[in-house]
């Protein structure tokens, strides 16, 4: 490990192994994690395609067809309004993808440099900036949510706010603690004394220092965003119809309960595999960030 | 100790009065205001005297300071004002629905108890099994499953089930009845809506207990259980559950902070007409004196719950000591 510089030719790091070998190591280290990224990309492929996957227009209604069965027509049967079920369930993961990666990451960027500036400014600021997280913390994360739809109403932009604000003070608050050890870096003292901008030592130095619980926190959110979308649409607060989206779907399920169970079984198998493959590679991108919270998880 | 009750008490007065800050300005926020929000929102015909009532009823017309005193002496004197759209007193309609609420949540907090220690210590005890796998199996699943979703599952269960081996169908009664005046109508209405919720707040529990037994097991106490020749049950009950139960106690405390928010979801399923439901109505109908009376309510929960469990955590842990 002392010098490797005979081994390397023409000025290139080695690879070591192909890109197939280690796909395969990655595999076998985090085989949940690597689950979890095939449903992601799964997801992430139906939400590109899904107009080249789905046999019919997702918010086309067929009084003709209501409530058929899953049949070679229609995969997973219709709704109370015949449309296709199958191709609703597959443009509701462009929804759902939508609004989770929206909120997930517009919520911890705003977290992250509210958390890392009040790390920075520390004394007053860093006080005041905390009472006002403990203030937001103290609502749960639906009920803040519900209180801005009361405010803003329904809809898929409204949703995407009323998902966001919540998260933001969470990202915040995990950012802060790991950015108040940064701060106390040499480079950051260094990049102070040569005069540097506190928005450039805050964006430059500190900032990606902290992506691991940055990071952590942004996949964390990304189920959570798809799970609450979902329970808001479903009460009929979030995303409105016709457009296609999981917990809306799930709205007429009980109603048609006994004659067509199949209405309320597919939106919520896809809601379920979304979440859990989200939280299984969130959780592979947390062991492989933070490897003190592999011992007890 | 005592000390310790009174600063913590205080604390909380703080994060309150904040939360109760944060609502009046929220719902100030809004352009116009509330009144022009409701009644002239879509933009069709505009009656000026229920705007002029809406405002007056709200005290609209006041300076903010009065309207801030107003506000603030209505959560002091428990005088929340009138629903804007049933025009009772708001804590009139909360009190018809706070029992409903309130048995869901202590019969799902009791299932998810049931459900997380048994798995996670047997979890914990068959560490690397399969037994382990599939309950981890379990307790993640339960954290993807929407509520709602399982609510209408079991919905279907029962049904199909019922059918099947009855010949007619059964769904839970809808019209509510006391639990003292008829138990067992009660019960067989209000056990499924906890068991919805319930089971998805016993994943994490699950994940704590074992985790947390899983780390005391390692501990000295238990090896030298062991080498004294105790039996293993012994071992588990007395000398490792004992210990990791602080942890457990904490996530079932906080879960409970959290249930509020899960009863939005679960009542609308099994339509019930609690707290959630109320919140969900009041929301959908623009009756903001009842959302924010409501979400002030929440906030109350989801804050006294954690202090309950800081104080629990002093009491059961004496190696925690507060000056």
């Amino acid at each position: 490990m002392t010098t490797a510089e005979p081994f390397i030719e023409n000025n290139k790091i080695p690879d070591g192994k192909p890109l197939s070998v280690r796909f395969g190591r990655m595999v076998r280290a985090q085989p949940l994690g690597a689950a979890g990224a095939f449903v992601v990309l799964l997801m992430i492929f139906a939400a590109i395609f899904a107009e080249y996957i789905t046999p019919y227009d997702p918010e086309n209604s067929s009084y003709e067809f209501m409530l058929v069965g899953p049949s070679a027509d229609f995969l997973m049967g219709t709704d109370q309004f015949g449309r296709d079920i199958f191709s609703r369930v597959i443009f509701g993961a462009r929804t759902a993808l939508m609004v989770g990666f929206i909120c997930a990451i517009i919520g911890s960027s705003i977290g992250l440099v509210i958390g890392v500036g009040s790390a920075y400014f520390g004394g007053r600021i860093d006080l005041y900036v905390q009472r006002v997280i403990d203030i937001f913390m103290a609502f749960p994360l639906i009920i803040m949510a519900l209180a801005i739809i009361s405010i803003f109403g329904n809809g898929t932009d409204k949703v995407i706010i009323a998902i966001t604000i919540p998260f933001i003070p969470r990202c915040a608050r995990v950012v802060r603690s790991s950015a108040l050890a940064v701060r106390e870096m040499p480079y950051v003292d260094a990049a102070r004394s040569i005069g540097y901008s506190h928005i450039r030592i805050i964006m430059r130095h500190i900032a990606p220092n902290v992506m691991a619980p940055f990071l952590i926190m942004l996949t964390a959110f990304l189920g959570e965003a798809i799970l609450l979308e979902a329970s808001l649409s479903f009460l009929g607060l979030g995303v409105q119809e016709p457009t296609p989206a999981w917990g809306l779907m799930l709205q007429g399920g009980t109603e048609y309960a006994e004659s067509a169970p199949w209405v309320a079984i597919w939106p919520g198998l896809a809601i379920t595999i979304a979440v859990f493959g989200f939280n299984l590679f969130g959780d592979a991108v947390r062991d492989i960030l933070d490897p003190r919270l592999r011992a007890n998880s | 100790m005592y000390s310790y009750l009174i600063r913590r008490i205080f604390m909380l007065l703080p994060t309150l009065f904040g939360a109760a800050i944060l609502v009046f300005v929220l719902l100030r926020l809004v352009p116009g205001d509330v009144c022009d929000l409701k009644f002239g929102g879509e933009g069709g015909y505009v009656d000026p005297e229920q705007i002029k009532m809406c405002r007056e009823m709200l005290g609209l017309e006041n300076p903010m300071y009065v309207q801030f005193y107003e506000y603030m002496k209505g959560f002091l004197t428990l005088d929340l004002g009138v629903s804007m759209w049933t025009t009772k007193p708001v804590t009139e309609e909360i009190a018809g629905r706070f029992q409903i609420s309130v048995e869901i949540a202590i019969l799902a907090t009791i299932t998810s108890i049931f459900i997380a220690l048994p798995l996670g210590i047997i979890s914990a005890v068959r560490r690397n099994t399969w037994t382990d796998y599939v309950i981890r199996g379990i307790s993640i699943s339960g954290i993807a499953i929407p509520s709602f979703w399982l609510g209408i599952l079991i919905l279907l269960g029962l049904l199909i089930f019922t059918q099947k081996y009855f010949g007619e169908p059964w769904m839970p009664p809808v019209d509510y009845k006391s639990l003292f005046d008829d138990p067992a109508y009660n019960l067989s209405q209000m056990v499924w809506p906890a068991l919805a919720t319930g089971f998805r707040y016993s994943a994490v529990a699950t994940r704590m207990t074992r985790s947390a037994m899983l780390e005391v097991l390692r501990e000295d106490y238990v090896r030298t259980a062991r080498a004294k020749g105790l039996i293993e049950k012994v071992i588990v009950n007395r000398h490792a559950l004992k210990n990791a139960m602080l942890p457990v106690i904490t996530i079932i405390g906080m879960e409970f902070a959290f249930l509020m928010g899960g009863l939005v979801v679960t009542e609308q399923v099994f339509n019930l007409n609690g707290l959630g439901k109320l919140l969900v109505e009041s929301v959908e109908q623009a009756d903001f004196t009842m959302t924010q009376a409501l979400v002030m309510l929440a906030v109350a929960i989801f804050v006294v719950a954690n202090f309950v469990v800081d104080v629990m955590y002093a009491v059961l842990d004496p190696r925690i000591r507060y000056g």
